[in-house]
């Protein structure tokens, strides 16, 4: 297959479709505008329906209406607009739904930037939806990682019958690289969806009984054993969709832990530190929920640092200093409100804090 | 021995968490018998709102799902995207329609969504205990008005048929009421009427019912009706807003 040369969120909207995409709903914000954009003239070509919600809290809604009645949604926003959906992704969660959810994240809090930023990693793996639930979250580092991660991520989501977020900065939404496009999936048909989904509501016509898809449950025992039933499937996605990548973990002095764009500029500080003589490695968490702690039982004996590297005032170094378990001090380099550090930057501070820990 | 009457298959045969009194029995009911009628049973998705009628898929015998509070329009017209033939329609009280969901209805109105919306109006919060509604009348008390409401401290009650049917693309626009046998029978032609228009597809379609709430109104269920008829029915005119040509 050949490879074109697309924009970040050009390349997710078209994954989407590949990946099977029914519907998708979208409400304007920066910086992922180009996704709504393309499926608005994309998606009903391929025979999807595009609408153009009047909020993300409709947008949100009406993923939930099109997926619990089983259409394969894709829905994406940016930082503020995904905490707007945060009722609706708990909702869904309690409910069962698949659904994938792209976030071209950027600085915050409250209307913040539209820089790049990653100080949604606590929205994202946490959430800010009330209640239990857990929610997978997969952060690309390139376009063609992002493409294939979305193609994946509605099997994911049909396979638990939950959310699945696709975290991405807005500087992969916006920059652009060659990418290899998969085949398309082909849309699921009105008339096969309750064989393939016999929980989803299609009128009992379709299907045995009658489905309904709810999420209150007023009896105490009745909730606590549907959450149970809900941590069971999170348990199994804590030991199958745990992903990284690392980078030269066995004789690395510093070993950077980054994610997204911060993992390409970390790859480059290793480079800087190598040229003054010191070993660096890397450990890129793509999957944040479940996040990736046996990638540091990879770390050799000669590393006297981890340090966190986020767009962020350091959110996921609470993850990383679990995962560390006091077997190495944990530092943080960081910039926030839009900023992107230089390799450079990076490379600098890590040195002096190499320095402070020797 | 001759069957004169049955009950509609639309229902399913448990008792209902409504109080006596309470009118929603009534709206599940003619609704119901209308799909049956019909023959939409078996093709019928509806959405339920949070309030006391979130439990209404627990005696509505359809497929039908719960919607977070006032979304009920937006799932609907997710459901719609991937349902092109089926009957579809929302089931919502006035809390959810008229306050935290006045956004989804005005635009699912706005396009022009293929499918029916069911408001049941009964000026006030029935599940939380008898709070002020968008709804409530000037001068009704209310948990959270106790001496009655104000203009002055809340303005005046929304009249939701009175503002959707200025959206164009909203084609079948009716305020009922349930307060005695023939209003009913008269409700039911018009829930009838909303559906036979989404048949057509011709845009939004959308019933009012002005409904009963005894027990957060303080007032029995014979009271209750006659406010319905005099004091609802006075600020909420019961009549046909729009319908489309040929209906």
């Amino acid at each position: 297959m050949s490879k074109v040369l697309m924009k970040g969120n050009e390349a997710f909207a078209e994954a989407a479709i590949r990946g099977g995409c029914k519907c998708y709903f979208g409400y304007p914000i920066t910086p992922q505008n180009e996704v709504p954009e393309y499926m608005s003239h994309e998606l009903p070509k391929a025979g999807g329906a595009f609408i153009q919600a009047e909020s993300e809290l409709a947008a949100v809604n009406m993923a939930y209406g099109a997926a619990a009645s089983g259409g394969r949604v894709f829905i994406s926003t940016s930082s503020p607009g995904l905490a707007l959906m945060q009722e609706g992704l708990g909702f869904i969660c309690s409910c069962e739904v698949p659904l994938v959810v792209m976030n071209v994240s950027r600085g915050g809090p409250g209307v913040g930037g539209i820089q790049p930023g990653q100080a949604d990693y606590f929205q994202v793996t946490r959430g800010g939806y009330n209640g239990d639930a857990r929610i997978p979250v997969f952060a690309p580092a390139n376009i063609q990682e992002s493409v294939d991660l979305i193609y994946e991520c509605f099997d994911i989501a049909e396979k638990y019958r939950n959310p699945v977020v696709i975290f991405a900065d807005g500087m992969l939404g916006q920059m652009m690289e060659p990418v290899e496009l998969p085949e398309h999936k082909g849309i699921l048909p009105e008339d096969k969806i309750s064989e393939v989904k016999p929980w989803a509501i299609t009128g009992t016509d379709n299907h045995e009984g009658r489905n309904v898809i709810y999420s209150l449950r007023l009896q105490p025992d009745v909730l606590e054993n549907h959450v149970h039933h809900m941590f069971e499937k999170y348990a199994e996605a804590e030991r199958e969709l745990v992903r990284y990548k690392t980078v030269g973990l066995e004789d690395a002095e510093i070993v950077f832990v980054a994610f997204g764009t911060m993992s390409r500029i970390c790859a480059e500080a290793i480079e800087l530190l190598e040229e003054q003589g010191v070993k660096a490695g890397l450990i890129r968490p793509i999957s944040l929920w479940p996040f990736p702690k046996a990638a540091f039982d990879e770390i050799g004996a000669k590393t006297k640092l981890v340090i966190s590297t986020e767009l962020s005032m350091g959110q996921m170094i609470e993850d990383v200093k679990m995962a560390c378990a006091g077997r190495w001090p944990v530092g943080l380099i960081n910039r926030t409100g839009g900023i992107v550090p230089s390799s450079r930057e990076v490379a600098d501070r890590a040195l002096k804090a190499l320095q402070e820990v020797k | 021995m001759k069957t004169i009457f049955e009950p509609t298959k639309g229902m399913l045969p448990v008792d209902t968490s409504y109080c006596p009194g309470c009118t929603h029995g009534i709206a599940h009911r003619i609704i119901m018998e209308v799909l049956e009628e019909r023959g939409d049973l078996g093709k019928t998705i509806g959405v339920v709102p949070i309030g006391c009628s979130i439990n209404a898929h627990h005696f509505m015998n359809i497929d039908m799902c719960e919607s977070t509070h006032g979304r009920a329009p937006a799932i609907a017209s997710g459901i719609r995207r991937v349902h092109p033939d089926k009957v579809i329609f929302t089931y919502q009280g006035d809390g959810d329609l008229a306050s935290i969901g006045a956004g989804e209805i005005i635009h699912a109105a706005h396009r022009g969504e293929k499918f029916t919306t069911f408001f049941i109006n009964n000026g006030i919060y029935g599940m939380t205990g008898g709070q002020m509604a968008p709804t409530t009348l000037i001068g009704q008390k209310a948990t959270t008005c106790v001496d009655g409401r104000t203009v002055e401290q809340a303005g005046k009650p929304l009249r939701m048929c009175e503002i959707i049917s200025q959206i164009d693309c909203a084609v079948f626009v009716e305020r009922v009421m349930l307060n005695n046998p023939a209003n009913v029978r008269k409700a039911k032609e018009v829930v009838r009427k909303a559906l036979e228009i989404q048949d057509a597809r011709l845009g939004f379609t959308f019933v009012e019912f002005l409904s009963s709430c005894p027990t957060n109104w303080g007032l029995t269920p014979v009271d209750s009706l006659k406010f319905i008829e005099k004091d609802m029915a006075e600020y909420y005119p019961v009549k046909n807003f729009k319908t489309p040509e040929g209906f």
